[in-house]
């Protein structure tokens, strides 16, 4: 392949992305401010078994909404998506077994 | 293939670049780094996690957190993620002097929610919840120590950023410069989410 040919490949995959309005990330941030503030009111409540899975589903939610809007991964290139998902996925998988191993679980 | 003939580029959006790839390379790089601080941040929250109720007889962490001031806190650092995307907004309108107000207001942002780290931890120490008092400060203190460090060299990158724009060479062509800056605020951001939930929140 000459470098014409790649130069021309290169360029058919040029697209262009739209980037969310300055509004919208105003209204991502006070969607986390909210979420932060239900996140503070429920560890004050006594929730009994469902207060740590309701907390890490939060946590979640915030975790997502800033890498998807803030971080633009749900604009830019796929690629770019699963770098980063691939280090949190063998972060999470490794420390899962780490902690297992010294039955934090029990 | 793109020539100096083709449609200009509308302000709200911008080209894939030209590389082997079709992306640029340094966002992968940064993208590859972000990836193994995941795994970085990750052996640290571990070990606080298999720490945090060793205190030895001695009071721990959980024993004197504060939370309404730490949630203050990550409010603040919450809000530096948007002011950090509206500065890289502003950029790619070209609008610099704007972009700069943005940058500026997300460094004192930040310098707040180090401020408000190093109140707490002299608050820990008062109280008598040291970095050597018992193996579960320690880990408290090297884990949010480290994000702390994280923050700071943050707002050095973002000082930067400005005196560059200041001095008119970050400019809308350079906004790549400013969105890998913000990639590296955001991820500190994140790395604070799940902090605040898995080290404040969930009760010991």
């Amino acid at each position: 392949m000459t470098s014409t040919d790649i130069s021309e490949a290169v360029d058919s995959t040029e697209v262009e992305h739209e980037h969310p309005s300055d509004w919208q990330y105003i209204k991502i941030a006070l969607i986390l401010a909210v979420i932060t503030a239900l996140e503070v009111a429920a560890s004050y409540i006594s929730l009994g078994d469902v207060l740590v899975p309701l907390l890490l589903g939060m946590m979640a939610v915030k975790f997502w909404l800033v890498i998807t809007w803030f971080m633009h991964l749900r604009f830019d290139g796929k690629i770019f998506k699963q770098l980063f998902l691939g280090g949190l996925v063998l972060a999470v998988v490794v420390y899962i077994i780490t902690l297992t191993a010294f039955e934090f679980w029990a | 293939m793109a020539t100096a003939t083709a449609a200009p580029v509308a302000q709200d959006t911008h080209e894939e670049h030209r590389t082997s790839t079709g992306m640029s390379n340094t966002k992968l790089a940064v993208w590859v780094f972000l990836g193994s601080e995941c795994l970085l941040f990750g052996g640290l929250i571990s070990s606080y996690l298999i720490y945090k109720t060793r205190g030895a007889g001695l009071a721990v962490p959980t024993d004197v957190f504060d939370i309404p001031f730490t949630s203050l806190s990550s409010f603040v650092l919450l809000m530096s993620s948007m002011t950090m995307v509206l500065a890289l907004s502003a950029l790619r309108r070209g609008d610099e002097a704007l972009s700069r107000v943005w940058i500026l207001a997300t460094a004192m942002l930040g310098g707040v929610f180090i401020g408000g780290q190093v109140y707490e931890f002299t608050t820990f120490i008062r109280e008598g919840v040291g970095f050597t008092t018992n193996p579960a400060s320690s880990a408290f203190f090297v884990l949010t120590g480290f994000h702390g460090v994280h923050v700071g060299l943050g707002i050095v990158m973002l000082m930067s950023a400005f005196v560059m724009s200041s001095k008119g060479k970050l400019r809308k062509e350079q906004s790549e410069t400013l969105e890998v800056i913000g990639l590296y605020w955001h991820f500190v951001d994140v790395v604070w989410v799940v902090l605040f939930t898995v080290v404040y929140l969930v009760p010991a």
